[in-house]
């Protein structure tokens, strides 16, 4: 891209707007998720919390988590409203950021969209124009440099291409799996429900899905197509919420899409905005042109640039492991694969003393919520970090010359469930990295493609 | 057209807010479907309803074999009563496994069956009285559990577990725990069952939709829990010390009467099978079962024939089991590897039942926001 580009300016209002809808879904979620009392029972009443690598010192706060999630819910109103933005936005992406690394139980690719969009918001100068800080500052930025806008584009089209891609293996499109197994469990859903055990269905849901993710992209950026486009969307991301328990994300991807939209209507949003609230919209069209200094412009291009690189190598960092991505897991996370695979678990955990050799199992209910196991049973690094745990917690205990052994047993895509993890490695011996995990038993079928 | 577009977009979006509701229902499955309703129905009308009543009138007999005891207290009469305490204690294996609807409101099978019992409570409870046999602290000073201490456990010889209640100082206070413990076995059992012969069936029936709070999905939970917590770890696991450094042999279902772990365990064994196949209590006849179900969902998927895996589990488990003596505990404490080898199969049945079933049927372990990976 020449440094032409650069140089280009746009209207602020599609950033705005996108401001103004983002915070407004995050403040959302955040009641949403308090209200079910989420809080309590996924970061409270748990004995034990799953972390990620690298950040095990983030961990839940008793009592105080309840704090974090308000403060998170509080700057996303900030956001919405363009209130002291670069803080509250960083304050969004710190707090948002935390609560999802206290437990990777919860990990949803939608989540990780969250962080990774505020994170380039955190740069962006979405409160330039129509935000309270444009108006108290008494200046307000009609126009932006077109690049800010655009990566918001990019990150977007990068989540549905890459989940396209994702969908490009042989279980997704020729054995229709895993939506043969879960779309005849949604018989009571309205209207389609009596269709939903047809082999014919589970086909032309899996191909459409995977077309759809693979040009929505394309299909938004111009301007011909882009009306169909947002109506497939609103259809593809309706049809996912009631057949699946993704939460706000579908409401969010829908409203996010809006920023493909001309600047003319994005005008018109904010004028129905304006009239709502008695905002005077002319105030804030100002003509005036938003510009960087020439090395805020260097810094920020080669940060978001380097952000953009990372986020495009990430996802196929699963081709420096040896096996099978979807058995194993190994580069699975952070990678837009979603709702991909149909995958249950049972991870039965043996203590031994290895000098008198007397053995006693794990009741997983003493240690783990439903939830925590059925994630832990179908992901090594969780059973590993949970093999350590028990390690820890019998040491306490006075026992001695602990060593942990599991029997566990994986089922991937409605085949028949098969050895996960090789019964006679301790696993207090291994020890969690970015390498390889050879105890994991290898996969016993093949999943050609992607 | 723009208004048309956002017409469009906030129908599809009540539609969604509507069927996102966790109480649908479907009252008209389509022909060529699989009937969850037929398969409640079968459940509820042919096999829970059945094992209710039958149990009912197992309590029933249970309570005359009590009150004629209380009368005379004499050892033929004593063995009457044993009788009916153990049938209707083989009986309860049939029922054990239903903790939805009433019996999950008041804790039936907390009450009703948990072992072992604190003999020390319940001595306590006979010698002070003022006992409140509601309080969720003395589970383990009532039902059949306690039965066991007070029929079987009080003395070796019948002699002397009648004296108990004829010549001792307390005779009249160990008649009035007694009946008490078998009231409130009844009372529970009269809740459970009118709940079911009332309003539950059809509301247990009509709840067929496909949500975490669905007759189906709760009930097959229900089910694994039952097998895995009761069957398993309850009448073999931990008796085994498989949960444990060392063994419990004092830990069997049935301690007391020393010869009825097994007849208790095979009973168990059998309704669950049952259950899962759909057959009707107390006949050959089968119906619609989770069985029946992963078959049509089989015939959809091509895999491996799930069903006939977890059949021949269940029998494997029970002909493992069928080395056992008929004392649990006397196995524990003579050969546990036979115990230890019965589990084994049994545990092998949690796998295929646990992560295949559920994983072919469907259905979540709980309401949280989840993406599938």
């Amino acid at each position: 891209m020449s440094t032409k580009y650069f140089e280009k300016n746009t209207e602020a209002a599609p950033l705005a707007v996108f401001r103004i809808f983002f915070g407004i879904m995050m403040s959302m979620s955040i009641i949403r998720f308090w209200s079910y009392g989420w809080i309590d029972k996924l970061y409270i009443q748990p004995k034990f919390f799953f972390t990620y690598y690298g950040f095990e010192w983030v961990k839940p706060l008793g009592v105080y988590t309840y704090v974090i999630f308000a403060v998170c819910g509080i700057s996303a109103i900030f956001v919405a409203l363009g209130y002291k933005y670069r803080i509250a936005i960083l304050i969004f992406f710190l707090s948002f950021t935390y609560i999802e690394l206290m437990d990777k139980t919860t990990y949803l690719n939608h989540y990780y969209f969250i962080s990774l969009m505020s994170f380039l918001m955190i740069f962006l100068p979405a409160n330039a124009y129509y935000s309270i800080d444009a108006w108290r500052k008494g200046v307000s930025y009609q126009y932006i440099p077109k690049w800010t806008i655009d990566v918001v584009k990019l990150l977007l089209g990068i989540v549905y291409f890459y989940a396209g891609l994702a969908k490009l293996n042989s279980d997704w499109l020729v054995k229709a799996m895993p939506l043969k197994i879960w779309l005849p469990s949604k018989y009571d859903i309205p209207i389609i429900g009596d269709i939903m055990h047809h082999e014919w269905v589970h086909y032309l849901f899996s191909y459409t899905g995977a077309i759809y993710d693979l040009t929505i992209p394309f299909l938004l950026l111009y301007r011909k197509t882009r009306g169909i486009a947002f109506i497939l969307v609103v259809v593809f991301h309706i049809l996912t919420r009631i057949l699946f328990p993704i939460g706000m994300f579908p409401y969010i991807m829908i409203v996010s899409t809006l920023l493909f939209f001309s600047d003319n209507f994005h005008h018109r949003v904010l004028a129905g905005i304006s009239k709502i609230f008695k905002i005077s919209k002319n105030h804030f069209d100002t003509n005036q042109v938003f510009s960087y200094s020439s090395i805020q412009k260097k810094i920020l291009i080669s940060l978001v640039s380097l952000f953009f690189v990372i986020q495009l190598l990430l996802p196929f960092r699963y081709l420096l492991y040896p096996g099978e991505l979807f058995w194993t897991e190994e580069g699975f996370r952070f990678s837009w694969r979603v709702m991909l695979i149909e995958k249950a678990g049972y991870a039965n955990f043996k203590i031994i003393d290895s000098v008198s050799g007397s053995r006693f199992y794990i009741d997983n209910d003493d240690f783990l919520t439903a939830f925590q196991q059925k994630q832990m049973a179908t992901q090594p690094d969780f059973i590993l970090q949970y093999a350590h745990y028990l390690k820890q917690h019998f040491k306490k205990q006075g026992h001695k010359n602990i060593q942990v052994f599991v029997e566990s047993y994986v089922t991937l895509n409605g085949r028949l469930s098969d050895q996960y993890i090789d019964p006679s490695i301790d696993l207090v011996k291994e020890k969690e990295s970015f390498k390889h995990k050879t105890w994991i038993t290898p996969f016993k079928d093949e999943i050609k493609g992607l | 057209m723009k208004k048309l577009l956002f017409l469009f977009v906030a129908i599809l979006f009540v539609v969604a807010g509507c069927s996102s509701s966790d109480d649908t229902n479907s009252d008209n499955p389509g022909t060529d479907t699989f009937n969850r309703k037929a398969l409640l129905e079968n459940i509820a009308d042919n096999i829970a309803i059945p094992a209710y009543k039958s149990f009912k009138e197992e309590m029933a007999n249970l309570k005359t074999a009590t009150s004629e005891f209380v009368t005379t207290a004499d050892e033929s009469n004593l063995v009457k009563l044993r009788t009916a305490w153990l049938d209707a204690y083989v009986s309860w294996q049939s029922v054990s496994m239903f903790e939805i609807g009433k019996a999950e409101e008041i804790s039936f099978r907390n009450f009703m069956n948990v072992y072992p019992v604190t003999t020390t409570e319940i001595e306590k409870n006979i010698t002070d009285g003022g006992y409140d046999l509601n309080s969720v602290s003395k589970q383990d000073e009532q039902g059949f559990g306690a039965l066991d201490y007070l029929l079987n456990g009080l003395a070796d010889s019948d002699t002397g577990i009648v004296a108990f209640y004829s010549s001792d100082v307390n005779a009249t206070k160990y008649k009035t725990y007694l009946s008490d413990v078998v009231e409130r076995m009844d009372t529970l059992t009269t809740q459970v069952v009118n709940d079911w012969t009332g309003d539950y069936r059809d509301s247990f029936v009509n709840n067929s939709g496909s949500s975490a709070t669905s007759s189906l999905d709760k009930l097959v939970n229900d089910f694994l829990f039952h097998y895995e917590k009761h069957l398993r770890a309850g009448k073999i696991g931990i008796p085994a010390g498989v949960f444990s450094n060392t063994t419990f042999n004092e830990k069997v279902e049935a301690f007391y009467k020393k010869d009825a772990s097994k007849a208790l365990f095979n009973a168990n064994l059998t309704a669950l099978q049952d259950f899962f196949n759909g057959k009707h209590f107390g006949s050959t006849t089968t119906g619609e079962s989770l069985k029946t179900y992963l078959d049509f969902l089989n015939t959809i998927k091509e895999e491996e024939d799930l069903s006939t895996l977890i059949n021949n589990q269940f029998n494997l488990a029970r002909t493992e089991a069928s080395n056992l003596a008929d004392d649990f505990s006397a196995e524990v404490r003579t050969n546990n590897n036979l115990m230890l080898d019965a589990y084994k199969e049994l545990q092998k049945n949690v796998v295929f039942l646990k992560v295949d079933m559920l994983s072919a049927l469907s259905i979540r372990v709980d309401f949280v926001d989840a993406d599938g990976d």
